[in-house]
């Protein structure tokens, strides 16, 4: 028993040692991104390989972290040697700058506002759209079932309420009261809030609860591709609210490893043609125009706002709106 | 019909059977059904699929980062457990329930807790991060950090199956051989050990199971670098985040076989033990 046990053990110690001997590699960068953007970079990030090989004459290996932009953000800060970030939260790159780790005038770094690409809320309706879903009034008539987060958990469900509520101040002349009716009006529609946006997804296209998924544009395009044969179809609302995809260099890290050369270049690198190929390919609108055009039937004609224009800032959304006892509390009972 | 018309008989016959209907609808709709659906799902696109899926090398690493978190957490376990268990079963000294209860702390506490705890303590911005940083020692987002919290998770399993065993045991074996003029470790090789053995198993079985399962501490120590500290049950949720669900189904039943093979052997052990 007991000697076969050990030889059991070595074996699988020494297998697991043969798969896991690295590659050489003379650079090395660690990307920490959102949860949901895998396979995005596992298709940029050879690219960038390729460029900088070329290039400089170096292989460089990009290692991949993927979680919720404030968890990770809360892990740079722990000591998580991260060279880049690539969020989907202006504001957890902001609690990084405050902590020391990252520029202070990040945003103007990178063209942009250090954002290479955006994406906004949009729609996904059933085969044919039945119930004619074109806008956000749809959404509030009756015998219409909307499917998104929890905004209390949510990132991705707090965009949809501000693209909501901007979209209804913007019908009524500024009028809050009618802002809140509207975006009240859409949540009681909700039958189920799950609590984030897989989960809504699901929900929507394995469970088939509601008539539209409300989630990001650039998800819209992959949950369709993923669930082909259950025909959904993208529908992009008149107006929306921009939700940008912002990227910065941790400026502590990469120096003291002498990465932030390699860092910055593979940031410049997200803004150049083959990447923003990529990444409208992905469904993500990017500011080359260019490729915008060459992919002019992915992303409909939008009316953009943003938190700044229509709200006064994220520090101001948080206090106004989704703080406990804010104007989110008083539209959302949470069933 | 006879059964029927006898009024005392009925509730004495149906209650039990009712009971069993529902005890089997239970584990059916709760335990058989889900782990079913697993391997179905990840099998629905066919077996290369599967395989490929398995395959991938950051599925593999993780597949092999968690087998060597419980190849390392294992052996520490079962020294920490065995010292416990001796030090509280033979011997009494001030402070033995409290560091038993120190020792049971682990299984009140959510493992998030502990994660926090870690971070909080071994942080860039924790209590020792700077003398960590200055010394040039990476606890956190590496491999040391995720076997420290899994420890955290597991310690308790060998102690607790083994603890009781031993104090019903008493001491009087390991006393005659002292007597006849053993020395400590041969002692302990010849007559604790034998005792113990089928609890020490049942409990590294346990803490096993644990450790290659762990979720939320692990979670939030490890900084979920693929490839390098992504351990399976992380790479399962990262899977099914990017809508890859054959893959977070792949690596899913992977870690239900590990669950599986554990339960035989647990079984097999039980059996054994009680034998």
């Amino acid at each position: 028993m007991k000697p076969r046990l050990t030889t059991a053990l070595a074996a699988t110690l020494a297998l697991g040692l043969g798969l896991s001997s690295p590659a050489a590699a003379q650079d090395a960068i660690l990307n920490v991104s959102y949860d949901i953007a895998r396979e995005l970079f596992a298709e940029l990030n050879p690219v960038f390989a390729q460029k900088w090989q070329a290039d400089t004459g170096r292989s460089v290996t990009i290692d991949q972290s993927h979680a919720g932009s404030s968890k990770q953000a809360r892990a740079i800060l722990e000591g998580l040697p991260a060279d880049v970030v690539t969020f989907n939260q202006v504001t957890d790159i902001d609690v990084l700058a405050e902590g020391g780790m990252v520029d202070e005038n990040w945003r103007e770094a990178f063209p942009n506002g250090a954002s290479p690409y955006y994406s906004l809320p949009a729609f996904l309706v059933r085969e044919g759209n039945p119930k004619n879903i074109d806008d956000w009034d749809d959404l509030a008539q009756d015998g219409v079932q909307v499917i998104f987060p929890n905004p209390k958990t949510s990132g991705n469900a707090r965009y949809t309420y501000l693209a909501a509520y901007a979209y209804a101040l913007d019908k009524n002349n500024g009028d809050q009261a009618a802002a809140q009716a509207f975006v009240k009006s859409i949540f009681d529609n909700v039958p189920v809030f799950d609590q984030g946006g897989r989960a809504a997804t699901a929900t929507f296209a394995e469970r088939g609860i509601g008539d539209v998924l409300i989630t990001f544009e650039a998800e819209t395009g992959g949950i369709a591709r993923q669930y082909a044969d259950a025909d959904l179809e993208r529908v992009t609302p008149s107006m929306s609210i921009l939700a940008e995809f912002p990227v910065a260099i941790v400026t502590e890290n990469a120096e003291s490893k002498g990465t932030a050369e390699v860092a910055k270049a593979y940031l410049d690198f997200l803004y150049s043609p083959e990447a923003q190929r990529i990444l409208a390919q992905n469904f993500n609108r990017v500011p080359d125009e260019a490729i915008t055009a060459e992919f002019a039937g992915n992303f409909p004609e939008v009316r953009l706002v943003t938190v700044e224009e229509v709200f006064g800032g994220w520090d101001k959304v948080q206090e106004e709106h989704f703080a406990e006892g804010g104007i989110l509390d008083s539209v959302f009972v949470n069933q | 019909m006879n059964a029927m018309t006898s009024g005392s008989a009925r509730p004495g016959r149906h209650v039990p059977l009712l009971l069993i209907a529902l005890a089997i609808t239970l584990t059916a709709v709760v335990v058989a059904v889900p782990l079913v659906y697993i391997l179905w799902r990840a099998l629905s696109e066919g077996f290369a699929v599967f395989a490929q899926n398995i395959l991938a090398p950051d599925t593999l690493h993780a597949i092999w980062l968690t087998t060597l978190v419980a190849v390392i957490t294992l052996p520490v376990n079962l020294a920490v457990g065995i010292a416990a268990a001796w030090l509280i079963a033979r011997f009494t000294f001030p402070g033995r329930k409290a560091l038993l209860t120190l020792i049971e702390l682990p299984f009140s506490i959510s493992p998030i807790i502990a994660g926090v705890c870690y971070l909080l303590l071994y942080g860039r911005q924790g209590l020792l991060g700077p003398a960590l940083a200055e010394a040039d020692v990476t606890v956190l987002f590496a491999l040391p950090g995720i076997v420290m919290v899994t420890l955290f998770v597991t310690s308790p399993f060998v102690t607790r199956e083994v603890l009781p065993l031993m104090q019903a045991q008493g001491s009087e074996q390991e006393q005659a051989a002292l007597t006849l003029g053993a020395t400590g470790w041969q002692v302990f090789r010849r007559v604790t050990l034998p005792n113990i053995r089928w609890a020490l198993l049942y409990g590294a079985v346990l803490a096993t199971a644990r450790a290659v399962g762990e979720f939320g501490a692990v979670s939030v120590v490890s900084g979920a670098i693929r490839g390098q500290t992504n351990t399976l049950p992380l790479q399962v949720e990262l899977l099914f985040n990017d809508l890859n669900t054959v893959g977070a189904f792949a690596a899913a039943s992977t870690l239900t076989v590990i669950a599986l093979i554990v339960l035989v052997v647990k079984t097999l052990v039980e059996g054994r033990a009680r034998t």
